[in-house]
């Protein structure tokens, strides 16, 4: 599936965004940075160090990973789901020799490179602030492109059986919404009841913060393999069932 | 030889048989037509040969190639023009050919000299930069006819090429279209437009309800189906002139609202029988595509 016309999928969808890529990625930078500065600084000035660092340096890792999500959700729900149903730009690369599987590879790996470019700006951000240092910085990108593959993955789940926009408005409340309160990003999650906690860690963002603020803080990396796992997992079953229901949904 | 081969296809969605133990064998370098009202089960097929829908049984060959087993790479030699406007929206008319040529794995500067070339046949010399969103219905259709031949192919499958078109539009694309064939293409088309099967197909297969009813150059269908002379009849009096002597002329008698169709072999009799009726209207012409379509297919609306 990944192949030649995967990428041709993959380079039209970067054509497209070449073509307003100053405005989408100041729109990828603003709006986390208004986050950023108002509740890093607006609530950071009442709490004291929160895991040991000033709240805003705690806040900044999570807001990397809130933006990187949001990037790939938005691309994976919104934007694949106008070229899948309102321009039928699918149907007609599939009278290509383009397969549909081929289609889903080129869209998933799309989704998530435009999350890793919203996820590497506000990075370039942190350490121009001196929140993060190059080196650190660099060491996240890898995470930042694994999350962006499972938010992705999940996305282009839901895209393949959407009947219309208004549906996606169910994953955002249900899914994205309420696991953007309990996974850490803006306070640790050991805050929360026991219980909470528990489910806490069987989400996918809650593992991406895991990952992603101690390479951020400059900190060790604790239990690495199974944050990789729990990303990866996500992401490749999101990945292998849209492909299952888009197939039920173009090809039967 | 022949360039698609079809036998005993089948494919049913929920209850409904759209196609129905369908068999065909079309030869190269022809333009074949399927014909068919609404809901016949024509974009179905065509969907079925590009190997872009599984089948529920029978058996397709496209080029030499068994679909949908050999997989996408059977549509490397085929262009389709769809029914609906698919065109990239994203981009300008000829980023549109080069993204497509892409798709086919054809190298942008490929595609790009063959640019002008393309837009040249589809009449639309200098369009390069407009965006999709400026350009008129026939404009896209033709365009969408241009990216069909990014890949100079062999075949080319084209679902309802001038619905909703103007009839400039209409005799552009049939222009065409006919240019193709004699550069040697083989065109597999659908459409419920007469002239436009009658004008442009060497062959034509009627197809209703998911069947084949009726296949053979067009002029045959209308000798070997339908009596050769229609008279319209409307006008005043009607319901006593079908009641009282329409039947005795031995014409083939239909009504569709206010207007009586008589089939025969000449029109003497149907107007001799006129002359005790001054209320009445008629015109006298050849039978054509559409009466037979109308015969084999029925008159009641379908959706």
């Amino acid at each position: 599936m990944f192949n030649q016309r995967a990428l041709a999928v993959w380079l039209r969808n970067f054509w497209v965004w070449r073509k307003l890529a100053v405005p989408s990625v100041l729109g990828n930078i603003v709006e986390p940075m208004l986050y950023l500065l108002g509740l890093g600084y607006g609530l950071g000035s009442l709490l004291p160090n929160v895991a040991g660092f000033p709240y805003i340096h705690f806040l900044a890792a999570g807001i990397v990973c809130q933006s990187t999500m949001n990037s790939a959700t938005f691309e994976a729900l919104y934007s694949a789901f106008s070229r899948l149903h309102v321009q039928r730009t699918w149907e007609a690369i599939m009278h290509a020799p383009v397969s549909l599987d081929e289609i889903l590879m080129g869209e998933w790996l799309w989704a998530a490179s435009k999350s890793l470019l919203s996820g590497c700006a506000i990075l370039l951000v942190l350490v121009v602030w001196g929140i993060t240092s190059p080196l650190h910085a660099l060491a996240v990108v890898p995470a930042i492109l694994l999350t962006g593959l499972c938010f992705a993955g999940m996305g282009l789940v839901i895209t393949s059986v959407s009947p219309n926009y208004d549906f996606f408005m169910y994953y955002f409340t249900l899914v994205i919404g309420p696991m953007l309160f309990v996974s850490g990003v803006f306070y640790p999650v050991t805050q929360l009841p026991v219980w909470l906690q528990w489910f806490s860690q069987l989400l996918p963002l809650t593992h991406a913060i895991s990952l992603i603020r101690p390479l951020v803080l400059g900190e060790s990396l604790t239990l690495a393999w199974l944050h990789i796992l729990v990303l990866l997992l996500y992401g490749g079953i999101g990945f292998q069932l849209s492909r299952k229901l888009a197939r039920k949904r173009l090809l039967s | 030889m022949a360039v698609l081969k079809v036998e005993h296809l089948c494919k049913q969605y929920a209850s409904e048989l759209v196609v129905n133990q369908l068999s065909l064998t079309i030869p190269a370098g022809i333009c074949f037509g399927l014909l068919g009202p609404n809901g016949a089960g024509k974009t179905t097929t065509l969907k079925l040969c590009l190997g872009l829908i599984t089948p529920d049984s029978g058996s397709i060959e496209l080029m030499g190639m068994p679909v949908p087993d050999a997989g996408p790479k059977v549509r490397l030699r085929v262009g389709v023009v769809p029914q609906f406007d698919n065109l990239d929206p994203d981009f300008s008319v000829a980023e549109n050919l080069i993204i497509f040529g892409r798709y086919f794995g054809i190298k942008p500067d490929v595609v790009r000299a063959n640019v002008p070339e393309l837009l040249a046949f589809a009449g639309l010399e200098g369009k390069e930069k407009s965006r999709i969103r400026e350009l008129s219905g026939g404009m896209r259709r033709r365009l969408t006819l241009a990216r069909a031949l990014v890949n100079d192919p062999d075949v080319i499958f084209l679902d309802e090429p001038t619905t909703g078109l103007d009839p400039q539009a209409r005799h552009l694309i049939w222009e065409r279209l006919r240019q193709l064939v004699a550069k040697g293409k083989t065109l597999i088309l659908t459409t419920h437009f007469m002239d436009e099967a009658e004008r442009l197909c060497n062959c034509l297969a009627i197809m209703d309800h998911g069947k084949i009813i009726a296949e053979d150059s067009p002029k045959r269908l209308i000798e070997n189906l339908i009596e050769p002379v229609v008279v319209e009849v409307f006008g005043d009096g009607l319901d006593d002139w079908l009641a009282t002597v329409a039947t005795g002329t031995g014409c083939r008698i239909e009504r569709a609202g206010e207007t009586i169709f008589c089939y025969g072999q000449d029109a003497t009799a149907v107007l001799q029988s006129m002359v005790t009726f001054p209320g009445l209207k008629s015109v006298v012409r050849q039978a054509n595509l559409e009466d037979v379509f109308i015969k084999i297919t029925g008159r009641e609306l379908r959706d």
